[in-house]
């Protein structure tokens, strides 16, 4: 009974509670249960939550089972449990964004994705785990020790979202709330075998997500399905007064996308092959997979062409350079005098010593890294060369993507140009490690939206890849309509879901 | 783009107030310079003709209207304060210029 | 180290001063720049915050609209252009008392630039360039523990309440003041006192120098007589009245002089004034360059006002200030002499308001320039930081008007104002100040006044009117002052006619 529970889809879920099938509370406790079965610690086991809470949980549940029997349900996924990135303030929950320096750290207010999800009553599971800030690609840089992926735990489950696309891959959750920077939902959806969706740039708010990049970030879907994240999309998404950046204007018509899709016709359909995100480098299994989705794509009456944005090649060092540069300000704040770790040293220490020492001991080294490279890039003497230069490429990335979007309707590439590496191989490597993202960056670049769905295992391992879909501003809406065209093709190809192939999970003992 | 010396290194990591000491610098310095040689390749991408995007999608005048909204009390503004006394934040002592 | 002081008269015998202001104006919106917290002086500590002024991590900042339009209306009457597009640029540093240790401002896009102001010194007009008014936001306020009377320096732990955080500043910078030699400290203090009168003027703030709502940054430089050149210059920080404003930049002049004259060279460095003594002291050196790292605040969009708001707030804009003193001089008929007089005593504004209150011109005038010039001479204050209002001053006049007291009386009742014991109509009660209306009294006190000097009253008799004051004198003597001067006066000529 529980595991039917925990396999099944949100909207499953949703169609469940409405029929009286079964109840907020029996749901939410199946979903504690297998966390208490497969998530483990630091050392063994899944680790996608740094905080569940149970007790939270189950009396959000219980509400939400008393109000849909009075009638008052207020959404359609109204008590169906949801897990938290951990980079999100929730109010009366620890949110450490997987750093040391605010260990502890309850906030006193909540952003506004978690207030819509409250208000809308889903019952929050807890917080997932993620690499230190959202910056790396493989949840190895939590400073509470990594996530592991659950098709094989010896392996990075992607970053930053590992957690939350870990927790939805082993049915930890039904959904979850991801951010993406440059790929944080995205690939870890793609090594995860699961779905996520980059929503356009301010088409959710960002009122508190603890910003890494400003310019780039974005709160977003994570889920099994690609309905799922549509619901969940529709559910978070809209204006918010509060983010100065967010856009005015209705978020509706995801979930119709995604049921069209869903019936697999995308006859007249222009899909565009980006010629730039391919080639060395690039996993054969990966391009195999990758090849035969484009060919499917043509199967259902899209019509695909190869297309050029020759400036993407560049869109690794721009990144590089307006990351670094917005989060060495934003973790500025991080200072031992109003909140979180404070360490004080020997002797008389002024404000300004124990700033420092406290900042050393409480950033990892990839958050020291990019703090450096960011106050570098925008000393002043080299802004123009490097901060300045970075945000003139970027429009040369953006008029890429307009030039591209006059000739066709979506644009498609891997998601990412490897499956799911070994925990540890490139930890010492930053570039290495900043290679993940090549395929996924130049979308928060330019602020379009972006999705990636499961296009089935690489021959070479086993382990699962993930195929892009990316849209023009604010038409998220065709992202899901040929998302949801994909994986119902697949789907029926493979007879089953792709977590269906995922080895079953034994509990870390 | 030239590399960056040790020296260069500790002085950013004084500019953000990171107190790294000696094994960290010889550890990160390289790295920086692997890092920003990388990102060295964007320079002569985009002529002077071509503008900055500081914000993907262009908005602009967002205002609020100049009406109080409830904050938080003391009591949630003091909460995750390291140190606290008299309803204020406890600093140590600040050196420098005063405000 | 001491400093060499140069005199004043010496150092402009040899030196070109360079002046420069920064004046930061604190906005009497209700709310801050960039949060719904409200912007009002003085709440219990930490209890006007939210997530976003205390800088918690996640918390985003959205403009105040109120706070835009002002800073167009100021930019306006300091005549300058308004930007078409600007944004907002994030200033990093360190500080305790700043929540994200970036303070949101602007940068090389300020709201308004290329503006002027003009003032007047001694008859002189001085044209002050304006270079750009700039929004950005207030720090939170430190209280330091321990150590020395309280200052930073010694202390032991500060606490810091961020009330004050985030409330919105326009700060105003000139273009180096050229060419005022030895009235660069009256043109600093003038130009200071004509951007508090177009503040006030404007309403977009409580204009309070006393309680920082004005704060004045002073540069100075020194450049040899004559060669054209532009010195070293100090920055003298937060300095909260006029009068030290004068004394500031008079301080610099000898000090920097004093480095000059025996070769040395001035450090670029900030100074704090000490207003005991007029003098000023080093603060922290400038010289390591403060990178600031500024870029453009991504969490903000682009400001753009349209020509037509701007023109609709042009409309709103008070009268310009010259243009005003010409109305004023005609309405009041006061002479050149008067007029030069009261705006030299930055008295023009407390004049036109008490007249507003009632007064007759001269009246009004006369008070402030003389009595109560005097009294802010004595206290070291500026007349309009006096705890004596234009209000309280028409009526005090009122009560003179009505003979309830006469001239003497009522520098009385402005000892009483000015300490603190309440109305002026209280204050006459409770020090019994009022004239004796009873006319037999009065004409007991003038039959005796007669009768002591019978020589001054047979002159009077031989129609030497003239020597009427002497008895007038005497008999508001005997009368302890509570007389009606006018009324002793026909009572003395009555009964001697
Ligand atoms: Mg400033
Ligand atoms: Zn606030």
């Amino acid at each position: 009974m529980s595991d039917e529970l925990i396999k099944k889809t949100a909207a499953e879920l949703a169609d469940a509670l409405a029929a009286g099938e079964t109840t907020s509370v029996e749901v939410t406790r199946a979903h504690l249960d297998r966390i208490l079965e497969v998530d483990g610690t630091a050392e063994s086991g899944v680790h996608a939550f740094l905080h569940v809470d149970a007790e939270g949980a189950l009396t959000q549940a219980a509400e939400s089972d008393a109000r849909r029997t009075a009638g008052r349900a207020r959404h359609l996924l109204d008590g169906v449990p949801i897990a938290v990135k951990d980079v999100l303030a929730t109010q009366g929950l620890p949110t450490t964004c997987g750093s040391k320096i605010l260990e502890g750290w309850v906030p006193p207010y909540d952003a506004t994705v978690v207030r819509r999800i409250k208000d809308a009553g889903l019952p929050i599971l807890g917080k997932t785990n993620m690499d230190e800030f959202a910056m790396g690609s493989s949840t190895e840089h939590s400073a509470y020790g990594p996530t592991r992926n659950p098709w094989d735990q010896t392996r990075i489950p992607g970053g930053s979202g590992g957690g939350s696309a870990a927790a939805v891959a082993a049915f930890e959750a039904p959904l979850a709330l991801g951010t993406d920077t440059g790929g944080s939902i995205r690939q870890p959806g793609a090594v995860t075998g699961t779905v996520g969706v980059k929503p356009t740039y301010g088409g959710v708010s960002r009122y508190g997500l603890v910003a890494l990049a400003n310019s780039l970030d974005q709160v977003g879907p994570v889920t099994r399905t690609v309905l799922d994240s549509a619901l969940l999309h529709e559910l978070i998404g809209g204006h918010d007064p509060l983010d100065s950046t967010s856009v005015d204007a209705p978020v509706d018509g995801f979930v119709a996308a995604a049921r069209q899709g869903a019936t697999g016709d995308l006859k007249g359909l222009k899909v565009g092959v980006i010629k730039e995100l391919a080639g060395e480098g690039w996993q054969p299994g990966v391009m195999q997979r990758f090849a035969e989705t484009v060919d499917l794509l043509t199967e259902l009456g899209a019509e695909v062409t190869e297309v050029s944005c020759p400036t993407f090649v560049h869109a690794m060092a721009t990144y590089y350079l307006i990351l670094p540069a917005e989060c060495s300000s934003n973790l500025a704040k991080f200072d031992a005098m109003r909140y979180g770790l404070r360490v004080v040293p020997d002797g008389d220490p002024s404000a300004e010593a124990v700033m420092k020492a406290t900042r050393d001991a409480g950033f990892g080294d990839e958050v020291k890294r990019r703090i450096m490279i960011g106050t570098y890039a925008l000393s002043s003497g080299y802004y123009d060369a490097y901060y300045g230069q970075a945000q003139k490429v970027r429009t040369l990335i953006s008029r890429d993507f307009a030039a591209a979007f006059e000739g066709v309707d979506v644009l498609v590439s891997p998601t990412s140009p490897t499956t799911a590496f070994p925990l540890g191989e490139k930890l010492d490597d930053p570039l290495a490690m900043y290679l993940q993202d090549l395929a996924t960056i130049p979308a928060n670049l330019a602020g379009v939206p972006g999705i990636s769905v499961p296009a089935g295992l690489a021959d070479e391992d086993g382990l699962p890849v993930g195929f892009q879909v990316l849209a023009p501003a604010l038409a998220d809406d065709r992202l899901y309509r040929v998302g949801a065209a994909v994986e119902a093709a697949l789907t029926d190809r493979w007879g089953g879901p792709i977590l269906a192939k995922a080895p079953t999970l034994e509990g870390p003992r | 783009m030239s590399q960056l010396t040790r020296d260069e290194v500790a002085h950013l990591a004084d500019l953000a107030r990171i107190d790294l000491d000696d094994a960290e610098l010889d550890h990160l310095a390289p790295q920086l310079n692997v890092i920003l040689e990388a990102v060295a390749s964007i320079s002569g991408v985009a002529g002077d003709d071509v503008p900055p995007t500081s914000h993907p999608i262009p908005l602009t005048n967002v205002f609020r209207e100049d009406v109080v909204v409830p904050g938080l009390t003391a009591e949630q503004a003091l909460s995750g304060a390291p140190e606290a006394e008299e309803q204020r934040f406890r600093v140590p002592r600040i050196l420098g210029d005063e405000q | 180290m001491t400093d060499m002081l140069v005199p004043f008269d010496d150092v402009v015998a040899s030196y070109d001063p360079a002046l420069g202001l920064e004046i930061h104006v604190e906005l009497n919106t209700n709310t801050k720049m960039f949060c719904g917290c409200p912007a009002s002086f003085g709440g219990e500590p930490n209890t006007q915050v939210c997530p976003t002024c205390l800088g918690l991590p996640g918390a985003m900042p959205v403009v105040n609209g109120k706070a835009v339009e002002s800073a167009i209306r100021i930019g306006l009457a300091l005549n300058c252009d308004i930007a078409e597009w600007c944004r907002f640029a994030r200033k990093n540093y360190f500080y305790p008392d700043m929540p994200k240790n970036f303070q949101t401002s602007q940068y090389d896009e300020p709201i308004a630039f290329e503006g002027y102001l003009d003032v007047e010194v001694e008859g002189e007009t001085f044209r002050i360039e304006i270079e750009r008014a700039h929004m950005e936001e207030d720090t939170g306020k430190s209280s330091h523990v321990g150590g020395t009377d309280g200052r930073i320096h010694g202390a032991d732990y500060s606490l810091v309440d961020y009330n004050r955080a985030g409330i919105p500043l326009i700060e105003i910078v000139t273009k180096p003041i050229l060419g005022t030699g030895e009235k660069a400290p009256l043109v600093a203090k003038a130009y200071v006192s004509a951007i508090r009168d177009l503040i006030v003027a404007l309403g977009v703030s409580d204009a309070r120098m006393d309680q920082g709502s004005i704060r004045a940054d002073v540069n100075l430089s020194l450049a040899p007589k004559g060669s054209g050149v532009l010195g070293t210059r100090s920055e003298t920080k937060n300095v909260n009245s006029l009068r030290s404003v004068e004394r500031a930049v008079r301080f610099e002049m000898s000090r920097h002089a004093g480095i000059l004259d025996a070769g040395g060279s001035v450090l670029q460095e900030t100074r704090h004034f000490h207003e005991n003594d007029g003098t000023t002291s080093s603060g922290r050196e400038k010289s390591d360059a403060e990178d600031y790292r500024y870029f453009p605040e991504p969490d903000l969009v682009p400001v753009a006002p349209s020509r037509e708001w701007v023109e609709e707030l042009r409309a709103t804009l008070p009268e310009n200030p010259a243009a005003k003193r010409a109305r004023l001089q005609e309405e009041w008929g006061f002479t050149d002499l008067d007029m030069r007089d009261t705006i030299g005593a930055g008295a023009l504004a407390l004049v036109e308001e008490t007249v507003a209150a009632g007064a007759a011109p001269q009246a009004a005038r006369k008070w402030w320039l003389t009595e109560l010039t005097r009294r802010a001479n004595d206290a070291g204050v500026e007349l309009a930081e006096l705890a004596v209002i234009p209000a309280q001053v028409a009526a005090v006049q009122a009560l003179v008007d009505a003979k309830t007291i006469n001239d003497k009386l009522a520098r009385q009742v402005f000892d009483g104002l000015l300490a603190g014991e309440g109305t002026p109509e209280e204050i006459i009660a409770a020090r019994g100040l009022a004239v004796v209306s009873d006319e037999g009294a009065l004409s007991a006190a003038v039959d005796k006044a007669i009768a002591e000097n019978p020589d001054i009253a047979d002159k009077i008799r031989d129609g030497k009117v003239a020597a009427a004051g002497a008895l007038i004198g005497a008999v508001m003597k005997e009368m302890r002052g509570q007389a009606d001067a006018g009324r002793v006066r026909e009572l003395v000529l009555e009964k001697l006619a």
